[in-house]
């Protein structure tokens, strides 16, 4: 198996384009064909990837299963992984055949709907596995294109709004961190990632029309990647695009959106800002560290006001993510291992509170959360995992969702105890509106006209969420399972970090003095 | 030695003739019955050339005393401007014959005006630069106005040829100035007088002159006015050439002159052909969101794809000069495609140009809705379709040579640029219902349209090898 990664990244490509070319119609026979496949193919290719998993030597920080090859313009098609991209790998590959599994009940366009989500898991695996800048660049804008028709196509009323309002926003933040890839090509001479990680850009200060620019080029680069990550993240101020896409996506779109593709942001942070502009990284720590904390505590508080589900959970999304931001920049081994783990457990446990939006979605075709109450009643088996799932969204003991708050909180503690203050806060803010919300949904008495024929969850979902709910405990009781993995390449990280962390506080503290 | 020179310019020569005893036999036979037979017999001969030249062997030659350069280059404009008239006439006949314009004069113009531009592409000296660039716009004038009973072609066409006439003047009295202040009109006699010393004033405003006259061949702006009035103007096959050949010829002009003639100031010519540039770029993006005519649209969008492609000229760098080459092979096999499909949005055999009759085309003709989508994301520059590379490697040449402001430019307007592209893929797929367009596609449209999708996806493993090629092309032009 020379070429896994290749493998596992293009069969569902493959799979898309059989679809494309082979399956025609649009009867009932042609959609249950084209969406078997689609499972089979995610599912293969889930099968696959754990070969990925067994293979994958934690104790090896450098990349691993590389494959090269030469590509147009002195590029290369290079792909590998190493303890900070592996999990992601897994996580999509993991994920996908549940999204397809879940969109069992659309019947407009299904064809297109599944080449759609294969092109997208193509992509996103891609994402994770690419070692050459302008690769990566392509892949991970490339992956815009089909959720534009995901959202567009198959979303709610005012899906054209938000599907260009994604597609815009994402591609403005991206934009600019193309031309500072190009500015690294042309600075080091290579889009090799695993050689740009060892060279080291200009440092010394610049002056641009008068402006000092302390950091110089890394800052300015630090800054040009900020603006797609912290986009694609989504960060506060920049994050307005994500509740119109969520609430506007179908069910399988949203879990998408903010299982993967959020994470490629934060997996850009980890891969591109921290070790490749270390200088620029820790000089404007603080700036991310504040916009971490405003995301965590005023998101949280939006969350605290709406009426619509799936946009309560994209704001609940943000501030899960605000801990993230501010786990990678503590610039230490807990920071950055909650920080990954909590972007793994915010996968499972965000897709699977969507998925629970989208099961009494599918049964009332309403998402305004008065038009919900006392579901318990006749939906036993739902209210307790919708229970499990938001309780893991607190970030209870015991859940998944714990050990990532906790790990960031103990890294950022170390380092601004300020900023950690007003992070823990925003755990009480994330209790307040989950079980808020919970008890308006589930709790209560059933007096609507509307809810009293309503069913209980199938087998088909079910199943859906099993796989789901086992992660998210097995994660919470015994997180070695990741923290193992990712450990070496993180302190490999944390210990090149250090000596140039240090070299920028004491200029700094120098210039400070002076 | 005059056996020599006119074995360099073979293909233009044998073009030429061809040219006028297809007139002549037009005339004389069956006039537009024949009309047919001659759009097939031109493609070919186009094709032909385009082969031949392709295949010549590598090396310089030049003739008449320099005044005509065949290097690599040339050829590879030539092969591109080829290979996009040929195609372009064999889409153009089908849609001539349903709108009754189907005239045998229609292939001899164009194969008069592409004689035209490989004399542009090929110019060594300002005369034969002029000559080259008049044949072409005279050529182009009377194919715009072609729909003679029709109000707006031949406004198109008397628009075009004003504001031509307007632009040759200055460009000739640039080319004036440029002879009295250099003594020569041959660029390599320019060249020397530029690298004698600084450039005289009167130079440098020979200089703008000229570039102001090239400027509005490319239609860069602010010498843009004339574009969207003429493509919509002009009968829809002739917009899809002016969008193709004419471009392709008079960016390697730009180049020819800039590098060969006044190699030796990059500097004083760089920054203006940036300003071109970055206003082309934000202009055709801003001005384009606008439009609901498709055909006026398209015009917006050659504007902001002409600054792109000036940028990689702006650079003054053989990694330039390539770049700007790739732009140009990709920037028409887009437009093929795209313009396959505008020659055929039709309803009740009426013709249609606004975007609106695009609404939720995805559900008729799925297959073209699809190549089109591929396309327009294409022409919007997103991953992985091959748009991208061609502004990958304009951007890469800006950087390199320290254009900073100029790629951060550039990309901003390309995220503007991206909406209209986008409005219309989300027309196509989710707009609201209505009536259905209803044209039939020919073949070879069809044909047309689906190999530039393919392309534009397929591309992405080595763009078929056309950065080479133009690699190559572009270090002979800088030797």
């Amino acid at each position: 198996m020379e070429n896994l990664l290749s493998i596992v990244t293009f069969l569902p490509l493959i799979a898309a384009g059989i679809l494309a070319l082979f399956l025609r119609g649009e009867d009932e026979a042609a959609q249950r064909a084209a969406k078997w496949l689609a499972l089979a193919a995610t599912s293969a290719t889930f099968l696959i990837s754990i070969a990925i998993y067994t293979q994958f030597d934690p104790s090896d920080t450098g990349f691993q299963m590389v494959e090269e090859y030469d590509w147009l313009a002195g590029l290369k098609y290079k792909m590998g992984v190493d303890g900070i991209s592996v999990l992601f790998v897994l996580l999509t590959t993991f994920l996908m055949p549940l999204v397809i599994a879940a969109s069992w009940n659309v019947t407009d366009r299904v064809k297109e709907y599944m080449i759609a989500f294969l092109v997208l898991e193509t992509l996103m695996i891609a994402v994770f596995c690419a070692l050459d800048l302008i690769l990566f660049y392509v892949v991970f804008e490339a992956g815009l294109i089909p959720m534009f028709l995901i959202v567009g196509i198959w979303g709610g009323k005012d899906r054209i709004y938000a599907a260009f309002k994604f597609f815009l926003y994402t591609l403005l933040g991206s934009v600019l961190m193309l031309v500072a890839m190009i500015a690294m090509y042309v600075d080091a001479g290579t889009t090799d990632i695993p050689t740009l990680l060892a060279h080291e850009f200009s440092s010394s200060t610049l002056s641009i029309f008068g402006w000092q620019i302390v950091g110089g080029a890394q800052t300015l680069m630090f800054l040009a990647f900020f603006a797609s990550f912290a986009v694609k993240m989504p960060m506060w101020p920049f994050h307005t695009w994500l509740p119109d896409a969520h609430v506007q996506a179908p069910t399988a779109g949203s879990v998408v959106l903010a299982a993967i593709l959020l994470k490629m942001g934060g997996y850009g942070f980890l891969r591109f800002s921290l070790p490749m502009f270390p200088v620029g990284a820790e000089l404007l720590s603080g700036f991310v560290l504040w916009l971490s904390v405003i995301a965590i505590v005023y998101t949280s508080l939006v969350a605290l006001m709406q009426e619509d589900m799936k946009k309560l959970i994209a704001y609940s999304s943000v501030a899960h993510m605000g801990f993230v931001t501010m786990g990678i920049f503590a610039f230490n081994q807990q920071g950055l291992d909650g920080a990954i783990f909590q972007m793994i457990s915010h996968g499972f446990i965000s897709g699977a509170l969507f998925l629970s939006v989208g099961v009494i979605y599918d049964r009332m075709h309403t998402r305004d959360i008065d038009a919900y109450g006392g579901l318990v009643v006749r939906m036993p088996v739902y209210a307790m995992i919708f229970m499990l799932f938001t309780m893991a969204n607190v970030g209870l003991p015991g859940t998944s969702g714990f050990v990532g708050e906790f790990l960031t909180l103990v890294g950022i503690f170390q380092t601004n105890t300020w900023v950690a203050f007003f992070a823990t806060s925003g755990v009480i803010l994330s209790a307040g509106y989950a079980l808020w919300l919970y008890r308006r949904v589930v709790f209560g008495d059933m007096i609507k006209e509307s809810l009293k024929a309503i069913t209980d969850m199938t087998a088909r979902e079910k199943w859906i969420f099993a796989p789901l709910v086992v992660m998210t405990i097995l994660l919470g009781v015994y997180p070695a399972l990741v923290l193992d993995l990712i450990g070496p390449s993180v302190a490999q990280l944390v210990h090149d970090l250090e000596p140039v962390l240090e070299a920028a506080r004491g200029s700094s503290a120098v210039a400070a003095t002076h | 030695m005059i056996a020599t020179d006119l074995n360099t310019i073979l293909p233009e020569v044998v073009l030429a003739i061809y040219a006028m005893a297809a007139l002549m036999w037009g005339v004389y036979r069956g006039k537009d019955a024949e009309a047919p037979m001659l759009f097939w017999l031109t493609a070919m001969m186009l094709a032909g050339l385009g082969t031949w030249i392709g295949l010549e062997p590598e090396g310089t030659k030049t003739a008449f005393n320099d005044a005509f350069i065949n290097d690599g280059f040339a050829r590879f404009s030539k092969v591109m401007i080829l290979f996009s008239a040929a195609i372009i006439l064999l889409m153009s006949q089908e849609y001539l014959k349903r709108n009754k314009l189907l005239q045998f004069e229609f292939p001899i113009l164009v194969a008069l005006s592409v004689v035209g531009m490989m004399m542009m592409v090929s110019a060594g000296d300002l005369m034969a630069l002029y000559m080259g660039l008049e044949l072409q716009s005279l050529a182009l004038y009377v194919i715009a106005a072609f729909r003679r009973d029709s109000a707006r072609s031949t406004e198109a066409g008397l628009k075009y040829f004003v504001l031509g006439a307007l632009s040759s003047g200055l460009l000739l009295y640039g080319a004036s100035l440029i002879y009295g202040f250099a003594g020569t009109t041959s660029f390599g006699g320019i060249t020397d007088a530029i690298g004698q010393g600084d450039m005289s004033l009167g130079m440098l405003i020979g200089l703008v002159f000229l570039l102001t006259g090239l400027a509005f061949k490319v239609s860069a702006v602010p010498f843009h006015m004339w574009t969207p009035d003429v493509y919509e103007g002009s009968p829809t096959p002739v917009t899809a050439f002016f969008a193709t050949a004419p471009k392709v010829a008079a960016m390697g002009l730009f180049a020819r002159v800039m590098f060969d003639a006044f190699g030796g100031a990059i500097a004083d010519w760089s920054q203006i052909i940036a300003l071109l540039s970055v206003l082309s770029m934000f202009l055709g993006a801003i001005a384009a969101i606008g439009q609901n005519n498709i055909k006026r649209l398209m015009a917006y969008s050659s504007i902001s794809h002409m600054g792109f492609a000036l940028m990689g000229l702006a650079a003054g760098s053989e990694q330039g000069v390539q770049a700007m080459l790739i732009y140009m092979a990709i920037y028409i096999t887009m437009n093929i495609g795209v313009f396959a499909f505008i020659l055929n949005m039709e309803k009740d055999g009426q013709a249609v140009t606004d975007i609106a009759s695009l609404n939720l085309y995805s559900r008729v003709e799925p297959l073209r809705a699809a190549a089109l989508m591929v396309l327009l994301f294409s022409l919007a520059g997103i991953p992985p379709m091959v748009g991208f590379f061609g502004k990958f490697y304009v951007l890469q040449a800006a950087v390199d040579q320290g254009l900073l402001w100029l790629a951060i430019g550039g990309v901003i307007a390309s995220v503007i640029g991206a909406f209209y592209y986008l409005r219309i893929v989300y027309l196509m797929y989710f707009g609201e219902a209505r009536e259905a367009l209803d044209g039939t596609m020919p073949p070879i449209h069809w044909a047309a349209l689906m190999a530039s999708a393919f392309v534009m996806v397929a591309g992405i493993v080595n763009l078929f090898g056309v950065g080479t090629l133009a690699g190559a092309a572009a270090a002979t032009l800088l030797k």
